[in-house]
């Protein structure tokens, strides 16, 4: 029931509406709990509300470690 | 998915796995397994749906915890609703809890007999309800978690802003940190650690669980609900048991910030007040739950309607508060897979999707099926 999908905010409405966008469909999305949404960032949507923002930086930085660990254990020849 | 497909990467998976059973091998000599509980249903669900356990070694055990909302509802609470369905009301609700059993019956029931039951994927379409016949009742079913709380709720500023006078919300919120406290003080279940949820933390912060970490004396991991995010927490976790430490970690920074999501703090701090609440499974827990302040008693349905929700009767033989509890894994139960299947369920942990028991017997019944 808490599952959320990051998704990216293609238009904010005067309202505290908005449009997001995921692998090019787009939905409605209520957006009154994030501060300051803008066009572009992307938010953890859950039943039709932006819960929280995802920080992209923060990201990309965990897949970048994630890939290390895999080089580093295919190259030491253990795979697990 | 962008920021969802990289979190499922096999060989990083694969990588993680071996660094688990690293940190496991010196918590091998003890005389129990370690015991972490996932809290939340969306883990259980992603566990068993991308097979973490059997990426575990025999002395690392998982057990799923009372973070799913349906499941924790009290049966009574469904007979409140079923009582407001039979009076003309209309139920608004989101689609897990429609199969799930009251005392008698479930709203699924009720609906092929002619009760108005609708499910929302927002709770925003219960608004288009009760705008669409102002004089029609509309009631919301505001089961959730603090993730669900915040949109929830704000149907009431909705409510409020647009003058209906017709909808209101029959509310059984629950919060986790509570829920925690009282699984730990439970003398019989021996819970290392906890793997906290993603989006409930979202809303609540990082911060929040450091009382109980302090208090318990157990390492907090917070983590996201894909595998990599599983694995990733579960090493953290048990590098903290190998040296001896009891932190909350934050291991979902991309969402989750140290305070939480004020802005949904701040709604919900407004509109809602703490209250006892009943868990299936733990019993009543002291300020565990959410109800509507009084200055807005009149979108609280059971004022509106004049009904209070009193407890239920489960059903014979179900042993959903174990299961919820940790007192005992799914297929421990007599009816599972026997009497109790996702065609026909006999307790709620068996109709939610994140159920325990729904997702044991559609992820893990090649291991765990008997003769």
């Amino acid at each position: 029931m808490c599952l959320g999908i990051p998704m990216k905010i293609v238009a904010v409405d005067p309202a505290g509406t908005g449009t997001v966008e995921l692998d090019g469909v787009r939905h409605a999305v209520d957006l009154t709990l994030i501060e300051t949404p803008k066009s572009g960032d992307h938010v953890i949507v859950h039943a039709g509300f932006a819960i929280e923002r995802l920080d992209p930086a923060e990201a990309d930085a965990r897949i970048e470690l994630f890939r290390s660990l895999a080089e580093s254990r295919e190259r030491d020849g253990d795979g697990g | 998915m962008k920021y969802v497909d990289a979190f499922r990467d096999p060989a990083a998976a694969r990588a993680l796995a071996g660094r688990i059973r690293e940190a496991a091998a010196p918590l091998a000599g003890r005389s129990r397994p370690v015991q972490i509980m996932e809290v939340c249903g969306s883990h259980t669900m992603a566990i068993g749906r991308y097979g973490i356990r059997g990426l575990l070694p025999p002395h690392l055990r998982l057990i799923s915890g009372p973070g799913c909302p349906v499941c924790v509802t009290d049966a009574g609470y469904i007979d409140a609703a079923l009582e407001l369905a039979s009076r003309g009301v209309e139920i608004c609700t989101f689609g897990d809890l429609i199969n799930v059993p009251g005392s008698d019956t479930s709203l699924a029931a009720a609906r092929s007999r002619g009760a108005a039951v609708t499910v929302c994927y927002s709770p925003l379409e219960a608004v288009e309800r009760a705008r669409r016949d102002p004089a029609r009742e509309v009631v919301f079913l505001a089961v959730g978690f603090e993730t669900t709380v915040a949109p929830v709720v704000s149907l009431v500023d909705r409510a409020a802003a647009e003058g209906l006078g017709n909808l209101s919300l029959l509310t059984a919120f629950k919060l986790v940190p509570p829920a925690l406290e009282a699984l730990a003080a439970a003398p019989d279940l021996a819970i290392d650690a906890f793997l906290c949820p993603a989006h409930v933390s979202a809303i609540i912060g990082a911060d929040a669980y450091r009382p109980f970490a302090g208090r318990h004396r157990r390492p907090c991991v917070v983590a996201g609900f894909e595998p990599l995010d599983i694995l990733y927490g579960i090493e953290g976790i048990l590098r903290q048991l190998d040296a001896g430490e009891a932190r909350v970690e934050n291991q979902y920074s991309r969402v989750v910030t140290a305070a939480g999501n004020r802005r949904a703090q701040a709604l919900i701090e407004r509109l809602l007040r703490p209250v006892d609440a009943i868990w299936r499974g733990l019993g009543p827990v002291p300020a565990s739950g959410l109800g509507l302040r009084p200055e807005f008693a009149a979108y609280d349905a059971e004022n509106r309607h004049g009904l209070r929700v009193g407890p239920g009767r489960d059903a014979p033989g179900c042993r959903c508060g174990d299961v919820i509890s940790g007192r005992l894994t799914p297929p421990e139960c007599p009816l599972f897979g026997r009497r109790c299947t996702p065609a026909s369920p006999v307790g709620p942990c068996m109709v939610s999707s994140e159920g325990s028991c729904a997702a044991w017997y559609k992820y893990g019944r090649i291991a765990t099926e008997r003769p």
